[in-house]
């Protein structure tokens, strides 16, 4: 009986308070950037943003959050019910699942697995269907085109995206996340080795992740929010939730793939004091700010643009950077092993 | 190696169950809690003031089905990218043709659906 | 040893149960649903073999693209289905002929190798150190290199097939041409001329 505890219930009990110990900061860190956002945005139009409620309205995301749990849960009668409470809730998950695998620190990651990069490319191609689940069973015009604009976009981008970590994957020579920061360790990061993929990426995920500059899925004027019209209460929440630690979520792996992680920018003195998890935080909330900061400065694209950026652009470029520098690695025996 | 292995997924399989747990209590809270007043006019869909005329499920464009069998194609070409990247090191210089070639018929394609103006969204 | 037993014993429920259902469920997207969840809980089977490559590339093709296909097909497709139901069990003989051959298919191949018990012991596994996917990718792009040459060339036939199968111009549309956007000039189109007051062009 003994041995069974210790040999099984007590590393699961273990397990779930370390995966608690990830997900509780997650969700404040998503609650406080809906807070950032505002506030960021505000400043860049010179207004105040929330200034209310608790310090500096720092309470606001926790009012926000209270607010919409006290509101009624509609579904409306002509919707499918089932598929339609499960969209938010598939939507919510997979924001949540990508975290396993990422790596905080020198050994500092729960699941280590060696095929990081192609679980987290999978969990992001899975996104499509919290969307398109929710379109389809609000059975509303609104949320229907919202859905199907949405589901074309993130599969155009996803595409892009696939192209530009196999160019990173080229250079460090595993699918294993801690290895690809700890190759940036010896080669430098690869931001500066694959600039132009560094950007792609970063326009890439604005997409993937359905957020300004390209919004359409949600085009208030002309969608009022799309997919998740008809959501009210904590099933809204939970989309909401999921869109925000989605983006967290793509940061990470952004600064995973291009900015070393949790490597300090120079390995000497002033920049090693600081700890591993910290740089990463640092590099996660930098890349956040471009996200904040894009939706404050450009305007919408339009949907044919859109995609042609996508297929006509980005799919291009990225293929030839793929074939030049892996035919420049090959021919200088650069490759990794 | 075995065993180790597994150990490396099992914390996804409970992060999974974490989370699908967390999300189905928010929701299940709120509807607790929450004052629950359904009416017929609230739960009817989104419309500006007139009743929907039909099903919202209609035909749509058939572009949105060649977007998703291109994905397809696209798809699967970077799933055949991804052990190449990996094993590049291994496999040498006749590897690296290999791919070449592979890519070169697929950019044929890419180029005849340039040429047909399937990327062009109107 | 005794999670990964009750884990596969999971999966293994929910991949045969999803996929009674994806026959068994009235709506065709529930079927679809249904199918997804089979594709998944079966990634989580090939993980439990060992194959994390080929767990994860199901996820990403198939539930990522194939069936999202499948998704808008029959979401969005607006087919009666109540009417494709009606003659739904006159196929019954014939589906059943197709299972039961499969069934004496399945029972030649696993009474033989019951014999042969020993001639298909264990899959080769990688050598300690060398991850799958490593081991995927030093053989499929040299030694079968024809064969992943065939496979380029399907998803060529595959490109034409779907372009010219769905691709429909519609001459009322307008596009946008960058270059000619950027190529225009002032001068084309713009003509500066001097009114003198009260005579007009």
């Amino acid at each position: 009986m003994s041995e069974l505890f210790v040999g099984t219930i007590w590393p699961l009990f273990e397990l779930v308070l370390l995966t608690l110990l990830i997900v509780v900061p997650l969700l404040l860190a998503v609650a406080y950037l809906t807070y950032a956002e505002r506030k960021i945005i505000a400043a860049m139009q010179l207004r105040q943003g929330p200034m209310f409620v608790g310090p500096y309205g720092l309470l606001q995301p926790l009012a926000d959050g209270l607010k919409l749990l006290f509101k009624e849960t509609v579904i409306p009668t002509r919707a499918n019910k089932g598929v339609f409470v499960a969209a938010p809730i598939v939507t919510f998950v997979l924001a949540l699942v990508g975290w396993a695998v990422i790596p905080f620190g020198p050994g500092l990651v729960l699941a280590d697995i060696n095929v990081g990069v192609l679980y987290l490319f999978a969990v992001s191609s899975l996104g499509v269907y919290g969307i398109v689940m929710a379109g389809w069973a609000s059975n509303s015009r609104y949320a229907f085109l919202g859905a199907l604009r949405s589901s074309a976009q993130m599969v155009s981008y996803e595409i892009a995206i696939g192209l530009v970590i196999i160019s990173v994957l080229i250079s460090a020579g595993s699918l294993n996340l801690s290895e690809i920061v700890e190759a940036q360790a010896r080669h430098g990061w690869y931001v500066l080795w694959h600039f132009p993929m560094f950007m792609i990426f970063l326009v890439s995920i604005l997409a993937e992740t359905n957020r300004h500059p390209f919004d359409l899925p949600e085009d208030e004027a002309s969608l009022v929010t799309g997919y998740n019209v008809e959501y009210s209460s904590m099933a809204f929440a939970l989309f909401f939730l999921g869109e925000y630690a989605n983006m967290i979520l793509m940061s990470a792996i952004c600064s995973i793939l291009f900015l070393g992680g949790w490597l300090p920018p120079l390995d000497i003195a002033p920049f090693t004091w600081i700890p591993g998890p910290v740089w990463f935080a640092l590099k996660i909330s930098a890349i956040l700010f471009v996200y904040i900061w894009a939706r404050a400065t450009l305007p919408r694209y339009r949907y044919d643009q859109l995609m042609r950026l996508g297929w006509k652009v980005f799919l291009p470029a990225a293929l030839l950077w793929i074939v030049v520098t892996s035919g420049a690695m090959v021919a200088l025996d650069l490759l990794p092993k | 190696m075995q065993q180790s292995y597994l150990f490396e997924y099992l914390p996804i399989l409970v992060f999974l169950g974490i989370a699908l747990g967390l999300a189905v209590a928010i929701l299940l809270a709120s509807w607790l809690i929450a004052p629950q007043h359904p009416e017929r006019e609230k739960l009817s869909a989104y419309e500006c003031g007139f009743e929907p005329f039909d099903d919202a499920r209609g035909r749509f464009d058939v572009r949105f089905y060649l977007v998703a069998i291109l994905f397809i194609i696209f798809d699967l070409e970077v799933a055949f990218l991804f052990p190449w990247a990996v094993a590049l090191g291994d496999i040498g210089v006749f590897g690296f043709w290999s791919m070449m070639l592979f890519l070169a018929v697929l950019t044929v394609g890419f180029a005849y659906e340039w040429k047909k103006g399937a990327l062009e969204w109107e | 040893m005794t999670i990964a037993l009750f884990v596969f014993y999971v999966f293994a429920l929910v991949t045969t149960a999803s996929a009674v259902m994806v026959i068994a469920a009235r709506n065709p997207v529930h079927s679809v649903l249904f199918l997804i969840l089979a594709f998944v809980s079966s990634a989580g089977l090939f993980v439990l073999l060992g194959a994390e490559f080929l767990a994860m590339v199901l996820v990403v093709v198939y539930v990522g693209a194939v069936a999202v296909l499948f998704l808008f097909v029959v979401m969005m497709l607006d087919i009666d289905f109540v009417q494709l139901r009606e003659g739904f069990l006159q196929y019954l003989p014939v589906g059943a002929l197709v299972g039961l051959v499969l069934l004496v298919e399945l029972a030649l191949v696993f009474g033989t190798q019951a014999v042969e018990t020993a001639a298909v012991d264990m899959p080769p596994t990688a050598p300690p150190g060398v991850t799958n996917t490593e081991a995927l990718g030093s053989l499929l792009y040299t030694r079968y290199f024809y064969l992943f040459q065939t496979a380029g060339a399907i998803l060529l036939v595959a490109i034409v097939g779907a372009i010219t199968l769905t691709l429909r111009h519609r001459p009322d549309a307008k596009r946008q041409d960058i270059s000619r956007q950027v190529h225009r000039r002032p001068s084309d189109t713009l003509e500066v001329r001097k009114v003198r007051p009260r005579s007009g062009i």
